[in-house]
């Protein structure tokens, strides 16, 4: 593509397309690439570790799946802080879990005591109903992380009879409408909901052509 | 990695035993994936499943198809199959970019998907970039097409009547050795690695695509589709043929939100 001025750059392409993938097909691996490749990946596993009623931690793998009937997940800052706002305290709710990770934007560890401005990803129950969980990630879960998270979160759970809510926030430039943004009065809801839930819904559908991506879309 | 819908009629609607499949290449101007938004919105295509995969970058919305109130709340994912029995046609839309080193796992479980539920062909709408022509695709159609030498014997013929051009191979080394000629599809994302294993695995495999740039690339869709429905007959192909067909709700707003009166 050639510019205003005359020289010529290769335009970025909205459909994600790189030149680096086609270099990478023309040659084979090597196998220190490969070795390079699985040590990167594997730091960027992600580890879901739980906590027993006896205070030790133990590894999700290990034991019966956790008997879920709600399940509520705010994902980024501000749901996060909504919850801890509205919803936990110490008295009704304890830690029973936390999420390990590392990415380029933030890195979680598996201490549960942390300030509100940490990047932590910790799983909450109702002590009265041991069946009600809650999870808040204001920690960043990559691209390539988003469908490890869903796996081993999901796959510590029974699904039968499983509600799931998730909170999230979008900035209100994102959200596509024939007016504009500005005159918009903010903050609003909106959602999205699977034909299975038959609950009445407190706030407006997200209207086409609006989409939600990275983990709450996972 | 095919996830059938429950009320899709049961396991009839994921039999495409001699069906086409039509599946768009993520590239560049996303046209492929917008012609096969008109292909599914026009042909009122219903959905019979979804790929249940890591490859993609997740999203979620409501309908893009929506065409009335009561149609509008059904969600939509990222890899979608739709299909119509009655023109032996299934279409599989991608709706969002590849993870980083994701590309090969996903090309490798989609033909192997490709052969276990017996599609018949399978043809490739995608698109190359149109600055890396060289002098002689300056001129004449932008568009071109593509044939696996399985496919070519059956349909070669079809292509000479209707008078298309085969995409030119390029040279490996320029300006050293002009004789060594490779395909080359710059912006054409999974283009030609689903093209070159399909040809070793004995797939009958049509890529379809158009050189074109960023931009508006609604007219490329058009054009790609145009060209698609030349071969396949899905429309009545008459004069003015770029009225016939739907455009979906979802390409409402491409291009922003309405304006704020203060700006004036």
């Amino acid at each position: 593509m050639a510019t205003f001025f005359g020289e010529v750059v290769v335009a970025p392409s909205r459909a994600g397309v790189d030149d680096e993938e086609s270099a990478e097909e023309a040659g084979e691996e090597t196998p220190e690439d490969r070795e390079i490749r699985r040590e990167l990946e594997k730091k960027r596993e992600i580890d879901v570790l739980w906590t027993l009623k006896s205070g030790a931690s133990t590894e999700s793998s290990a034991g019966e799946p956790l008997a879920c009937s709600t399940f509520i997940v705010a994902i980024g800052h501000h749901a996060a802080a909504f919850l801890s706002s509205f919803i936990l305290d110490s008295v009704c709710w304890e830690v029973v879990g936390v999420v390990k990770l590392w990415n380029e934007w933030c890195r979680t560890s598996n201490t549960t005591n942390v300030l509100p401005t940490d990047s932590f990803c910790l799983f909450y129950r109702l002590i009265s109903d041991p069946t009600v969980l809650l999870c808040q990630c204001s920690c960043y879960v990559a691209e390539d992380q988003q469908f490890q998270w869903l796996e081993k979160v999901f796959g510590c759970m029974r699904k039968e009879g499983l509600q799931v809510t998730i909170l999230s926030t979008c900035p209100v430039a994102d959200y596509k409408t024939q007016e504009s943004t500005l005159t918009l009065p903010s903050p609003f809801l909106k959602a999205l909901k699977t034909k299975e839930f038959k609950e009445q819904v407190c706030c407006p559908l997200l209207e086409q052509p609006n989409i939600v991506r990275d983990l709450p879309a996972a | 990695m095919f996830v059938p819908c429950d009320g899709g009629g049961g396991s009839a609607s994921s039999d495409f035993k001699g069906f086409t499949l039509l599946v768009p290449a993520v590239s560049v101007g996303n046209v492929g994936q917008l012609a096969t938004d008109l292909v599914i919105s026009t042909l009122d295509m219903t959905k019979v499943g979804y790929f249940y995969t890591d490859c993609l970058v997740p999203m979620v919305g409501n309908n893009p198809y929506a065409t009335a109130e009561e149609n509008s709340m059904e969600l939509s994912i990222n890899a979608e199959v739709y299909s119509l029995p009655s023109k032996k046609l299934v279409a599989l839309q991608i709706r969002s970019p590849f993870i980083k080193n994701k590309y090969r796992p996903f090309c490798q479980t989609l033909l192997s998907w490709v052969k276990s539920s017996k599609c018949a062909r399978v043809i490739l709408l995608s698109s190359s970039h149109a600055y890396q022509r060289d002098d002689e695709q300056l001129l004449g159609t932008p568009l071109r097409y593509l044939l696996t030498p399985d496919l070519e014997k059956a349909v070669g013929g079809l292509m000479q009547e209707l008078n298309w051009k085969e995409m030119e191979k390029v040279a490996a080394y320029p300006g050293i050795n002009d004789t060594e000629k490779v395909l080359h599809i710059p912006g054409g994302g999974i283009t030609k690695l689903l093209f070159t294993e399909s040809c070793s695995k004995g797939i009958q495999m049509a890529v379809l695509l158009k050189f074109c740039s960023e931009g508006d690339n609604i007219p490329d869709a058009f054009a790609l589709v145009n060209y698609l429905n030349e071969w396949l007959q899905l429309i009545k192909s008459e004069v003015n043929t770029s009225s016939q067909w739907k455009t979906p709700s979802s390409w409402r707003l491409l291009f922003g939100n309405g304006l704020p009166p203060a700006l004036f």
